[in-house]
């Protein structure tokens, strides 16, 4: 079926730059980036920590503005938040009133489909990332992989044409890590979509990726652009092939190559809240 | 369990030596110089006095209007705190609007507003309604502005993200995001919309606890004012309590619950 339509989800972005902070505080965060990604495609961004991979996310989910530059999905400019470009965060982003169903069907609910409707296909997504069990829970009575597998779902459920995901393992144990990878794989093979996955872990970006862009800190430009063919369905046994272990180092040597400089971390929403008095003594 | 059985004995031991404290202090008419007990009423007489109240069906109009004032007063303040709360939360441009002559009124203690609102309201009893009303709405509009300012911006960023527009925004992650907050501020508001009724009826009541409690003093009849303290007691923590309930029963995932 999915063959005989057109597929969706091809990025345009032609000399982006934008810049974060207020007055003199600011800083261009992404500099004159040109890229293009095909429809269907699994792409890493790799880069040090701060280097702005988290902002373009941001861009390309709509949350910032270019400063200059365009950026497009199949064409059409992107002008805002839409759900067409669903986003999973590092730390999950699940309303804590709503249950895991609610939370999955809200964008359902958004649309105006009804309440059987919207049940019916959140409990299918919830199955494709194996919480069939789990639908009435609420958020904070599941594990951090599962509140990210629901945050996964919540997304999918849109049947967006990106999928990006910033960091969304990072806060997981190693052996969840694994799993969460091992299942996004499984997922996307399922549900073929765009995926934008934003990491600073290399393994991970080796063991997901069709393509790995490798980003070079403030100001964020691409310093590398590598395809990666290792056949697929990709088990953990990839990680130790000689192959892997090379373009890992290769890797590596880009990133060493920029150490020194500790920058503070961005987030796809731009610049870490500050963290101001409250106005009032309560 | 035995354990939390005698928690509550002490407890129960603690108020019991209380009401023994008083006892002797009243019945004795102890004189300490600085304090005395000479004109307490002890806590039996207190008893006589609350039964001799519940007889003379005074009681049933006393509660009632003290009752209608704060719902009136403390009604007003729910819907006009959290609007303005949501508001100055949300909106740069009405905090700037809304929030100088409110910072200014807010220092002003209820008992300070009685003589103009005295002045301002055709009736005694719209007055009391609005010092009642003074009294909650701090509480109810500062918290409810903290609850949305507290609100994670990415709950907000993926409520859009997944199709929400600003009605659905403000309904579904605002609102309930602001909750908990909210209800803190009803339930310390309940408490200080209490304590300003009875201020105001006493200055300027016919009928109500406030009132029944300064007329008694008025007419010396010592017990009916620890009768009418007690009351409004009871009644204040009752209401507070009532707020919590109803708290949470409308933000059941704030409950604490065990691991799935």
């Amino acid at each position: 079926m999915s063959v005989m339509q057109t597929p969706e989800g091809r990025i345009d972005i032609r000399q982006l730059s934008i810049v974060l902070g207020q007055g003199s505080q600011a800083f261009e965060a992404v500099q004159g980036l040109d890229c293009q990604v095909e429809a269907g495609q699994f792409v890493c961004v790799l880069g040090p920590s701060g280097c702005g991979k988290s902002t373009l996310l941001g861009a390309l989910a709509g949350h910032l503005q270019p400063r200059t530059g365009t950026l497009s999905v199949d064409g059409l400019s992107v002008s805002g938040p839409s759900p067409q470009r669903g986003m999973v965060f590092q730390q999950h982003t699940l309303f804590p009133w709503r249950t895991v169903r609610d939370n999955v069907a809200f964008g359902l609910k958004m649309r105006g489909l009804g309440k059987a409707e919207r049940h019916r296909a959140a409990d299918e997504i919830l199955a494709l990332v194996g919480l069939e069990g789990f639908a009435g829970h609420w958020p904070d009575q599941l594990s951090g992989g599962m509140q990210q597998r629901v945050e996964i779902a919540r997304v999918l459920v849109n049947r967006p044409r990106l999928l990006l995901m910033d960091e969304p393992f990072g806060a997981l144990d190693a052996l969840t890590r694994l799993n969460m990878q091992a299942l996004l794989l499984d997922i996307w093979t399922r549900i073929r979509t765009t995926v934008v996955f934003v990491t600073h872990d290399i393994d991970e970006a080796l063991f997901l990726a069709d393509r790995l862009l490798v980003m070079s800190p403030r100001p964020g430009r691409i310093i590398e652009d590598l395809r990666l063919d290792f056949p697929r369905p990709r088990t953990t046994e990839l990680v130790t092939r000689p192959e892997f272990s090379r373009l890992k180092r290769h890797c590596l040597d880009l990133l060493r190559h920029e150490d020194g400089r500790q920058l503070p971390r961005l987030n796809p929403l731009g610049l870490p809240p500050e963290t101001s008095l409250p106005r009032f003594a309560l | 369990m035995s354990r939390s059985f005698s928690r509550w004995l002490l407890r129960a031991a603690s108020l019991l030596l209380c009401l023994l404290f008083w006892q002797f202090a009243a019945n004795g008419h102890w004189d300490l110089g600085l304090v005395t007990f000479a004109n307490v009423p002890t806590p039996l007489a207190v008893v006589q006095a609350a039964l001799g109240l519940g007889d003379s069906g005074n009681l049933a109009r006393h509660l009632g209007s003290s009752l209608g004032r704060v719902f009136a007063g403390y009604g007003a303040a729910l819907s006009i705190g959290v609007a303005l709360g949501l508001a100055i939360g949300r909106s740069k441009w009405a905090e700037d609007l809304l929030l100088p002559p409110l910072e200014v009124l807010r220092p002003i203690p209820a008992v300070a507003w009685i003589p103009l609102a005295i002045l301002m309201f055709p009736s005694s009893e719209l007055s009391m309604v609005f010092i009642t009303f003074t009294g909650a709405l701090f509480p109810i509009l500062l918290n409810t502005v903290h609850g949305v300012e507290g609100v994670d911006r990415r709950l907000i960023a993926s409520a859009k993200s997944l199709g929400a527009g600003r009605r659905a925004i403000l309904l579904e992650v605002i609102l309930p995001g602001a909750a908990p907050s909210i209800i803190t501020g009803l339930a310390i508001g309940m408490g200080t919309s209490w304590f300003c009724l009875v201020t105001a009826e006493m200055i300027a009541g016919q009928y109500g606890i406030g009132y029944y409690t300064w007329a008694s003093y008025t007419v010396q009849n010592y017990a009916d004012i620890v009768v009418g303290m007690l009351l409004i007691g009871v009644l204040g923590m009752g209401s507070s309590l009532l707020i919590k309930r109803l708290g949470g029963l409308f933000t059941p995932w704030h409950r604490p619950r065990g691991k799935a």
